[in-house]
């Protein structure tokens, strides 16, 4: 058998993972002893196969794996507890305003359950306007100023003030709406809770140790 | 007798058995088991997802929504597919989706699924030598090979990621992208041959220059 060039060209992927048969092996083999032009594209394909392969080309993000690992927790004290991810920490509040309000909050039921939220990159935010206007589309999960360049469906837009969107579930946008998360407390051990308190999208708390 | 014989002679078997089980038993409901499930996995999800999108914070935002999905779904897992082809799927079609609402927002949507027809043909034929891997050491090479993917289509990318830079076999990759083996082959050659053509393009223009190659030879 003998092969041309352009044959070569279109089993060099195939011959270096060993995927041609015996016969085609041995043609090309004699090939790039006498062909220059293809042995520079073999040699070369070949280089770019290995350096790819190497683990250094791909490395994930510091914290990615503890990011992953807290995210897949959530949903499990979700079913555990059955109160959605964000409202976790209204319980030890719920129960301070319980012993300062005199128990009078234990059968009237104005702790309100929260909505379930459309995302569950939620993580506690303040501060947001209640009657701030926002903007939520349909399909998305996350609400926004309007303007903002990250709304999908922009055609299926709707208007409604902060606090519709957070009994809707929506969930602000982290880049849009940011600016509400960095003036919120940093890090307070008891988390004042502010008229409301939805879930506040966000890449992760170290992001922002590392924007500061 | 014979079967755990077997496992004691099989790593493989022995991860597959181990896996096997932990999957059996995030579907009983024991669901704080299913990050050990898939942390073998992680980063081939999280390049899948990057592949496809070419940014890292989506990327990370999609690995975790489609882990999530995973465990959502986990009952619906059945045995003949392999999990990681299963997870990687799920990955896609989630990273698929994010690209799709981004893409109608711009309203540039082209179908980038279809095969080019006729052959690749290779546009330079410098002299070539082998690379050290310690090259891979230097930051702007890093950076150069990751913008010389990143300028590839999409479909070219997602394939050359699974399959080389993942190292899933042929099959497993088809089965990941939802494509034909015969598709992964064609897309796979025109991926690597376009990288070598884009690396040598690179090498001319001096990316390389100050790195401890021989002078007068190409690497690409």
């Amino acid at each position: 058998m003998v092969v041309n060039c352009e044959q070569v060209w279109l089993e060099v992927s195939n011959y270096i993972d060993g995927e041609v048969e015996a016969s085609l092996r041995s043609a090309m083999e004699e090939h790039f002893q006498t062909c220059t032009r293809c042995r520079s594209v073999l040699e070369g394909t070949r280089n770019v196969v290995q350096l790819f392969g190497d683990e250094r080309m791909l490395e994930v993000p510091v914290g990615f794996s503890r990011r992953l690992q807290k995210k897949l927790v959530q949903p499990v004290r979700t079913a555990q507890s059955g109160w959605s991810g964000w409202s976790a920490w209204l319980i030890p509040v719920a129960a301070l305003a319980l012993i300062a309000g005199g128990l009078e909050l234990a059968s009237s039921g104005t702790v309100n359950r929260p909505p379930e939220l459309k995302s569950e990159h939620a993580q506690p935010a303040q501060n947001i306007p209640p009657d701030l206007p926002v903007v939520v589309s349909a399909g998305a999960r996350l609400f926004h100023v309007a303007g903002c360049e990250f709304i999908h469906n922009k055609d299926k837009e709707r208007t409604m003030t902060a606090k519709q969107a957070m009994d809707e579930g929506y969930v602000p946008c982290a880049r849009c709406l940011r600016k509400y998360l960095n003036t919120a407390g940093k890090h307070s051990s008891a988390p004042v809770v502010s008229e409301i308190s939805p879930g506040f999208e966000v890449e992760d708390e170290e992001t922002h140790h590392h924007g500061d | 007798m014979s079967e755990s014989h077997s496992v004691l002679n099989n790593p493989e078997a022995a991860v597959s058995e181990r896996e096997q089980d932990l999957i059996a038993r995030v579907q009983r409901g024991q669901r704080e088991l299913f990050y050990e499930l898939v942390q073998p996995y992680e980063r081939r999800v999280y390049a899948a997802a990057l592949a496809i999108l070419r940014n890292d914070a989506d990327a990370e935002d999609v690995a975790q929504e489609a882990m999530l999905k995973a465990l959502a779904k986990i009952n619906q897992f059945r045995a003949e597919s392999r999990f990681s082809t299963w997870l990687i799927q799920i990955t896609v079609n989630e990273a698929l989706m994010r690209r799709r609402r981004e893409r109608t927002r711009r309203m540039d949507a082209i179908d980038e699924n279809r095969d080019e027809e006729g052959a690749y043909k290779p546009r330079d034929f410098a002299d070539w030598r082998e690379i050290p891997s310690e090259a891979l050491e230097h930051k702007e090479v890093r950076q150069r090979l990751a913008q010389a993917l990143a300028s590839l289509d999409r479909k070219y990318r997602e394939v050359f990621v699974l399959r080389d830079m993942e190292q899933l076999n042929i099959q497993e990759t088809a089965e990941a992208l939802g494509i034909s083996v015969a598709s992964v082959k064609t897309r796979l050659l025109r991926a690597r041959l376009m990288l070598r053509d884009l690396l040598a393009a690179g090498w001319e223009q001096g990316w390389f220059s100050r790195l401890p190659f021989e002078k007068g030879t190409k690497p690409w």
